[in-house]
């Protein structure tokens, strides 16, 4: 062998046991993420700092809709080709794809200290460490304080009832010619809370789901009946088929609704798209016969366990859990913490607008208010299978294909199908 | 004698050009000779058919006898060895009715609605969709001004995304669309388009028969194109009034292109899905889900999905394709044979 060709097989085995070791040594891990207003912004600033100080770890933030999260992402993991990390808002329906990161974590006491209440949401069955909540959002309304005004009608203060603001908002809508007096998300969840107000146990005695009752069938005679009346626009529940999620926000923030009952992650978005155009005020949760409560929720991100590199997995994940990390990502998101040393000590929020202040100490202070049921359901794995079938055929019957009645019969009868269908085989 | 004239330089570089290709056949001989040796003249459509039936096969058939086995399974587990076997259950699961004429009264009331609706969809457009398509051909085949111009227009939809069609009459129908704002210039009153189940299937329909007329119209306007001139000079020798001449003599020979249109506007239309779940989201209530929106649902939409339940209605919907086919097919020979 000559010695050119000595150096040549040299420099090549070289060179290929130094790639090699790079990519052994490099973890690429991707997280799949969806954005409320524009939170991915924060999450890479965050990101751009984990991947320097741990320059062998990339990160690739994957923004999609979050109807991606809704119907692709369950079946990317199903098929064991989902990302490392994910944001979900199905937090225990998808608890079989988590990781439990426990025995990486440097310090799961720190994790279990304040994300505690919260690591059950995401395993009701069990107690592993899958991942923390990137916001606590709690549902309730917002008004157009300022067409109140306008209108010289008085606000229902604390204690009002929903049968209260229907008649105040219809009130300020024919003085002011508005065309919404009143509008709610299309979601299951958003309905839940109050129909707890009105008394909705949502479970039977053994703990097994039991969705409808006198409580829900009272709040849902309610929203069958503002819709009759005009309190509601049918365009919204009506115009869609099925569990479609459509919101009033575009519509509120044009003051074109006096009322809209949503939850506390519209208060970026309202910051930055109202601004002082007018007074958007959060209420707190109108009340029922039974209680004045909201519902309890939020994102998480999660570890999934089908990753590749789960110590990495878990070491970013540990970097973004941190206080101060957090403490920048809600602050600059205008999001309720779900970190509970950071609930206790406050976040710096990164607005000045009264009205965004006002709106998170409002739904702040509703925590402590929100009924135990509300935790309960939020915290049931299959809380989707409810929402949905309560929203699909209740929106039926708004539109009068079915009878109340009906609907009813038919809400359990989905939820019956669809829980026994999940049993078959698992 | 002559000098032989020097190739130009464009056809140098054409030759240039062509020598990959000249030379990927020239290899591609070598085994077709050797396969032609050993089976025979007879064997070669066979071999040539070879790589678009193994695409099909792969990509139609075996995922219609997967499709098939999901259909006896049920649970949630995605891959078909995890499933459990229930046989017919979601067959039976979707065919229990008290009355299948009101899906209200069926256990799976949502199937029912989606196959009513498709039908009544399939209806519609179908029919005014071939009646639309045959004027707009024969209107093109007229020597009118601009008539290139006219042909272009009507083909522009065709080459739109279905979802970006069905976002722009989204725009135009909502409560502060561009039709309302219209509406109320004139000094009526807004119409919620999306809200009257009525009003949410005749724009179904129209947004459909709008994107895809375009199409159709291109079928019958070749066929119109086929049909020798000297008929029509010699009807019109004749006297033939206008009317005779389309029922007598352009129907007639166009019928071949119209049969091509119809069954491809039924299988179509049986399958309408994108545009309309993205202009109506089959609302209001259920008015306008067509069976494709009701299977997709089942199967990814909601929290459990029910990928049986899924599958056995689409196996329905293959059923009917399949005789509708049929139907179409068995027409056409009848016609043909005499």
């Amino acid at each position: 062998m000559t010695n050119r060709m000595k150096t040549l097989l040299g420099t090549s085995v070289l060179s290929l046991a130094l790639l090699t070791g790079n990519a052994m040594a490099e973890a690429d891990l991707r997280m799949t993420w969806y954005n409320d207003g524009n939170e991915s912004e924060a999450m890479q600033a965050l990101l751009d700092k984990f991947e320097k100080q741990n320059p062998d770890i990339s990160v690739t933030l994957d923004v999609v809709p979050y109807k991606a999260i809704l119907e692709s992402l369950p079946v990317q993991l199903a098929a064991g080709d989902g990302p490392d990390i994910a944001r979900v808002t199905d937090l225990g329906g998808l608890s079989k794809y988590y990781l439990d990161m426990t025995p990486y974590l440097e310090n799961a006491d720190y994790w279990r200290e304040n994300f505690g209440p919260f690591l059950k949401w995401l395993d009701p069955d069990g107690d592993q460490i899958s991942g923390f909540m990137t916001q606590l959002t709690v549902t309730g309304p917002y008004v157009n304080k300022t067409l109140f005004e306008q209108a010289g009608v008085a606000m229902p203060g604390e204690g009002a009832t929903w049968d209260d603001w229907a008649k105040a908002v219809n009130e300020v809508a024919a003085k002011l010619d508005i065309p919404i007096p009143m509008a709610w998300d299309r979601s299951g969840h958003r309905v839940s809370g109050p129909a707890i107000a009105m008394g909705a146990k949502m479970f039977d005695d053994d703990g097994n789901p039991a969705l409808v009752d006198d409580g829900l069938k009272s709040m849902a005679t309610k929203l069958y009946d503002w819709h009759q009346d005009g309190t509601m626009a049918k365009e919204l529940w009506g115009s869609v088929s099925g569990s479609t999620y459509l919101g009033a926000n575009e519509d509120f923030a044009n003051a074109q609704v006096v009322m809209y009952m949503s939850g506390s992650w519209q208060i970026p978005q309202f910051a930055d798209k109202i601004g002082d155009a007018f007074d958007w005020w959060a209420v707190p949760a109108p009340c029922g016969t039974a209680a004045c409560t909201g519902m309890p929720g939020g994102a998480a991100l999660v570890a999934m366990k089908d990753s590749d590199h789960p110590e990495e997995v878990a070491k970013l994940m540990d970097f973004l859990a941190q206080e101060e990390n957090l403490a920048e990502f809600y602050g600059k998101n205008l999001f309720i913490p779900g970190h509970l040393g950071l609930a206790t000590g406050g976040v710096d929020f990164a607005t000045d607008d009264p009205r965004a202040k006002h709106a998170l100490e409002t739904f702040a202070n509703a925590v402590p208010g929100i009924s135990p049921t509300a935790f309960d359901l939020q915290g049931y794995a299959n809380n989707r299978v409810m929402f949905n079938a309560l929203i699909s055929r209740l929106g039926e019957a708004i539109v009068g294909e079915l009878t109340l009645d009906q609907a009813f019969d038919r809400m359990t009868q989905d939820v019956e199908k669809q829980l026994a269908e999940k049993e078959r085989g698992n | 004698m002559s000098p032989k004239p020097s190739k130009t330089a464009s056809e140098q570089l054409q030759a240039i050009a062509a020598w990959p290709l000249q030379m990927f056949f020239r290899l591609l001989d070598i085994p077709l000779r050797g396969i032609q040796k050993m089976g025979g003249i007879g064997s070669m459509p066979y071999v040539f058919l070879l790589p678009n039936l193994a695409f099909f096969g792969m990509f139609v058939i075996i995922p219609l006898f997967i499709n098939f086995g999901f259909s006896l399974t049920g649970g949630t587990n995605l891959f078909l060895q995890d499933r459990v076997y229930v046989g017919g259950e979601q067959y039976s699961f979707l065919f229990k009715c008290e009355n299948y004429m009101v899906s209200a009264t069926c256990q799976e009331d949502r199937f029912w609605k989606g196959i009513f609706n498709t039908a009544i969809f399939v209806l519609f457009q179908v029919t005014f969709l071939v009646i639309f398509s045959l004027i707009t051909a024969i209107i093109l085949n007229r020597k009118i001004r601009a008539r290139g111009f006219f042909r272009a227009v009507f083909f522009f939809p065709v080459l739109l995304s279905p979802v970006v069609v069905a976002l722009i009459w989204k725009w135009i129908l909502l409560r502060d669309g561009i039709l309302n704002a219209f509406l109320v210039s004139l000094g009526l009153d807004k119409i919620l388009f999306f809200v009257s189940p009525e009003w949410a299937m005749f724009w179904a329909v129209f947004v459909s028969i709008w994107a895809h007329m375009g199409f159709y119209t291109l079928i019958l306007l070749a066929g119109l194109q086929a049909i020798p001139p000297d008929l029509y000079e010699a009807a019109e020798m004749d006297g033939t009034s206008k009317e005779r001449v389309f029922w007598r003599i352009t129907l007639p020979l166009l019928w071949p292109n119209m049969l091509v249109v119809i069954v491809l506007a039924l299988i179509k239309g049986v399958q309408i899905f994108d545009e309309v779940y993205v202009l109506t989201g089959g609302g209001p209530g259920t008015a306008t889900q067509f069976i494709v929106q009701y299977i997709y649902n089942t199967g990814f939409t909601n929290q459990v999905q029910n990928f049986g339940l899924a599958s056995a209605s689409s196996v329905v919907l293959g059923v009917v394709l399949f005789v509708l086919t049929m139907l179409q097919l068995a027409a056409t020979r009848r016609r043909n044979n005499g």
